[in-house]
């Protein structure tokens, strides 16, 4: 064990090497030395980079937001005067609003479809394996690419969801050329994409439950809707738990869908946070109303993971 | 088997007529959706083959006069040749870049206890939850100031570290046994080779999920790219996707035939990891 002492004195935990006897002052000074050394060279190359371009220009953000700047002239300091300006603009709350309603539309139709196929692929059906890799399918298709083909499937006039709709008498909506639609037809090709994710996560969950706890209930006499609402669901609230969480921090990040499908369009009918930051930005100039509206979003964001954290022991079994 | 959960035993002489019909509904409602997910797809690849789609063709189902004539304007009209070959440089760079700092940061985060190891560990789990965008301003400027943009260095820089990946491989160095680096470190072995003969040849399942997350998010990232390479001939494909919109209005046959060449790389590298990638996102989900 030749780094034992080395290990004594820097940690707090494994009690093995607690009460080691002491090795001299000098040898094992430099040991720590040494130990100190093999941390670092393992640690930097990961280190450096997070420091450099996630955490150091998160605090530049923040100073930034507090300055008016048009990424050419040096900025000039204006306090909070980019929070104000964006509180009593009703744009923020537009923008806020509509990625809500991306979130409300998007979520129920991902897990609700992903936990249904998720219940059906867990089951033992020929060719599981294949249909899963169909349904994965989207999750690893690019945004843009997603975005390019919904686009092409909801052409208003050309489009074979149009096509099809009109076949039976209906006439289809303008899908993302008309303001009422052009979020639904985000939400829509939002949840075609993520619905395998879902779906896999679910799985896995699915599977971690203990076939014991079936067979105990079917002697109770449980049949299977009773299983599927006293046994399985309950112990699948950690998976959706960690559904909730991640859906929640990518909903309100939603970006690439909607520039590629709508830039927010038409007449700003879905115009998202993200996008507004973006347009803010590289289109009017101004980094530090950018910056701003990017950190109230961040402590949106932070708000409703921590609340949710909190908020698990109610209703998150972790049996 | 842990798919007892809703066991329908096969369709045998034992089966009720009640559960023969389950059984039955069951694939056909399965089979149907995975009809339905496909769609989009065959869609894609039909308009791509259909000439004029979209302005003067109506795709069918079943093509009258299939022309890969949408491919080639794509490769003569655009760079996209050049394009595939820029996002393919970004994907590998990313991922080998990755693999080094995930795997290393994953070792010192399970066996290199040092005090405070915690709290860095909880930061750098931290930064996956700020979003790309918060950084967007201070990044551009940065890369502005150390004069890179324009360049693959600057698309580069920002994804050499991934909380994710780092988080990934860390919990699959956990589940080595620490009995194989103790007998290691008996017969004298250092850290460095500890981790280069025991963890390493141990977590490979783990690094084969880290190569696809790592590529899929090189391959599809869209924003940062987009702000730091504004050079047509330093475009990758989501951008130069995007692009084709602006280009070719209403030709959606050179659009759809973009869309397949982009996803056909990827799809490869996901047949041939598919059983580490679906094993990768559930271990990332539980705990």
């Amino acid at each position: 064990m030749s780094l034992s002492s080395a290990q004594t004195s820097l940690l707090d935990k494994e009690p093995g090497f607690r009460h080691h006897p002491p090795v001299s002052d000098s040898a094992s000074r430099s040991r720590r030395i040494k130990y100190m050394l093999t941390v670092l060279a393992f640690l930097l190359p990961s280190a450096i980079p997070l420091l450099m371009f996630t955490l150091g220009p998160m605090v530049a953000a923040a100073w930034i937001s507090l300055t008016k700047w048009n990424l050419l002239l040096p900025p000039t300091f204006v306090g909070v005067d980019n929070y104000t300006k964006l509180l009593s603009d009703p744009r923020t709350g537009d923008v806020f609003l509509h990625t809500v309603y991306y979130i409300a539309g998007y979520l129920p139709l991902v897990y609700i479809g992903g936990l249904a196929l998720a219940l059906a692929l867990n089951t033992a059906l020929k060719g599981r394996s294949f249909l899963r890799g169909i349904y994965f399918l989207p999750v690893i298709t690019s945004w843009i690419v997603v975005a390019l083909v919904w686009r092409w499937l909801l052409n208003p006039s050309t489009g074979i969801v149009n096509t099809v709709l009109g076949f039976f008498g209906i006439v289809g909506p303008g899908w993302w050329t008309d303001p009422v639609w052009a979020m639904p037809s985000i939400i829509l090709a939002s949840a075609w994409k993520d619905l395998g994710f879902v779906m896999v996560i679910l799985l896995a969950g699915l599977q971690a439950i203990s076939p014991d706890l079936y067979d105990a209930a079917k002697v109770d006499g449980a049949g299977w809707w009773r299983r599927a609402v006293s046994v399985t669901l309950p112990l699948l609230t950690p998976s959706t738990f960690f559904v909730l969480v991640i859906s929640l921090i990518n909903g309100f990040q939603v970006f690439d869908q909607v520039y590629a499908m709508t830039g927010g369009g038409p007449a700003g009918a879905s115009q998202v946070v993200v996008q507004q930051i973006y347009d803010l930005t590289f289109r009017y100039g101004r980094a530090g109303e950018a910056s701003a509206l990017s950190w109230m979003l961040f402590i949106v964001v932070l708000a409703v993971t921590v609340i949710q954290i909190r908020g698990q022991k109610r209703w998150v079994n972790y049996g | 088997m842990a798919d007892a959960a809703f066991t329908l035993t096969g369709p045998g002489s034992r089966m009720s007529p009640a559960r023969l019909t389950a059984f039955i509904s069951l694939h056909v409602v399965v089979i149907v959706g995975a009809l339905i997910m496909f769609f989009p797809f065959l869609w894609t690849i039909i308009t791509s083959i259909t000439p004029g789609a979209g302005l003067t063709n109506a795709p069918s189902l079943i093509v009258e006069n299939p022309s890969l004539q949408a491919y080639f304007r794509l490769f003569q009209e655009r760079p996209f040749a050049l394009v595939i070959l820029n996002s393919i440089l970004l994907a590998v760079i990313t991922t080998a870049v990755q693999l080094v700092t995930s795997s290393t940061a994953g070792y010192a985060f399970s066996r290199l206890p040092f005090r405070g190891q915690t709290a860095v560990f909880a930061v750098y789990l931290a930064t996956m939850m700020i979003p790309l965008q918060v950084l967007i301003v201070p990044l551009f400027v940065e890369l502005k100031t150390f004069g890179l943009l324009n360049t693959y260095l600057g698309a580069l820089l920002p994804t050499f570290a991934s909380a994710f990946g780092i988080f990934l491989l860390r919990q699959a160095i956990n589940q080595v046994p620490r009995e194989l680096d103790e007998a290691a470190t008996i017969d004298g072995a250092g850290h460095f080779r500890i981790f280069f003969s025991i963890i390493l040849p141990n977590i490979r399942p783990a690094l084969a999920t880290l190569v696809v997350f790592a590529f899929m998010g090189s391959w599809n990232s869209f924003l940062w790219p987009l702000v730091v390479l504004r050079a047509p001939e330093l475009q990758t494909l989501p951008i130069a996707l995007a692009g084709l919109q602006g280009q070719y209005i209403s030709d959606w046959d050179v659009i759809m035939a973009g869309s397949v060449v982009s996803v056909i790389p990827m799809l490869a590298l996901y047949i041939f990891a598919q059983k580490y990638v679906i094993q990768g996102v559930a271990s990332s989900g539980i705990k």
